[in-house]
């Protein structure tokens, strides 16, 4: 790992892919709405339970707003996947930004570079079972949630 | 851009947020909330959120804020219907809403803000009024009227 790159863990999909959605753009407030709603319309389909449903879109709305706000735009993509157990959605966040220069301050809860409340990434990480994020000063951050149905 | 409708009632104001809400109309309702405080010189504000699937750090920190608002122009806020789900995901998300007053429905809201305030709601009027005329009425004749009588006093009491 070469100075200034900070990864959390891999941020590239493992998990089998059932079904697949387009590349979602954010690029405005609306399409952070749009976001919670497509991520929820396929925590539905997936069967998730109500709290999980909740637990998901609420992190897939923290990290679309980062995307926006921090990130200057970026897309997400969302997919039902399957480990042979259990069915889940995995939600991928791109954004072309900055950069996170430090990856464990960001990590940290209530520390924010912004106006938020610095929850986005490390409340986000506790809603869900896994959490990637890949990033490197300059070249745009990436981060990857899966949530499994139980 | 759409605003979220502020309701008076009383001197209480009631917002019931019935849309999945973007950032910029949450801020908006911020600043809609506190000139209305103060234009109609309200003591309580009643917020509920029973439609909202989700509450994130950022509607959070909106509620947060209209509380700490109102309070500095000495109104008290109640955000109440907040769903099981929803508030299962804030304590996770480690989202705690400090100086926000809740009650489960809009009902426990109007007790909680009438115990503090004390409101005087448009019902009680309306129950001296029929008093009056359930008085005229039993002269008449009417046996139900005591019974439906008593039955309005309670609900004005416990709600």
């Amino acid at each position: 790992m070469s100075a200034g790159r900070w990864t959390v863990a891999p941020a590239g999909g493992v998990e089998p892919t059932v079904e697949r959605t387009e590349r979602h753009p954010i690029v405005t407030e609306a399409d952070v709405v749009r976001v919670r709603q497509i991520v929820r319309n396929l925590a539905v389909t997936a069967k998730m339970s109500l709290v999980d449903q909740t637990k998901m879109v609420t992190a897939a709305s923290e990290l679309a707003r980062n995307t926006l706000v921090y990130g200057g735009g970026g897309s997400m993509t969302v997919d039902i996947v399957d480990n042979g157990r259990r069915r889940g959605i995995r939600a991928v966040f791109v954004d072309s930004g900055p950069g996170i220069p430090d990856m464990d301050l960001a990590l940290t809860d209530g520390w924010t570079s912004g106006s938020g409340l610095g929850l986005g990434l490390s409340g986000s990480r506790r809603l869900v079972d896994d959490f990637a994020i890949e990033s490197s000063p300059g070249a745009g951050t990436t981060v990857r949630i899966v949530k499994w149905s139980r | 851009m759409d605003r979220i409708p502020i309701l008076k009632m009383g001197n209480l104001l009631l917002v019931s947020i019935q849309v999945d809400l973007q950032d910029q109309l949450a801020l908006a309702l911020q600043d809609d909330l506190s000139e209305r405080i103060v234009a109609t010189g309200a003591r309580g504000v009643l917020i509920d959120i029973s439609a909202l699937e989700i509450v994130d750090s950022f509607i959070g920190r909106m509620l947060s804020t209209i509380a700490a608002l109102s309070r500095l122009l000495d109104a008290e806020t109640v955000v109440v219907g907040m769903r099981p789900a929803v508030a299962i995901t804030l304590v996770e998300l480690g989202l705690y809403m400090p100086g926000v007053r809740t009650a489960l429905t809009l009902e426990h809201g109007l007790a909680l803000l009438g115990a503090e305030v004390r409101v005087r709601l448009p019902e009680d009027e309306a129950l001296v009024d029929l008093d009056a005329d359930s008085a005229e009425v039993t002269d008449l004749g009417a046996g139900a009227a005591p019974n439906g009588r008593s039955a309005l006093t309670e609900g004005a009491w416990s709600g």
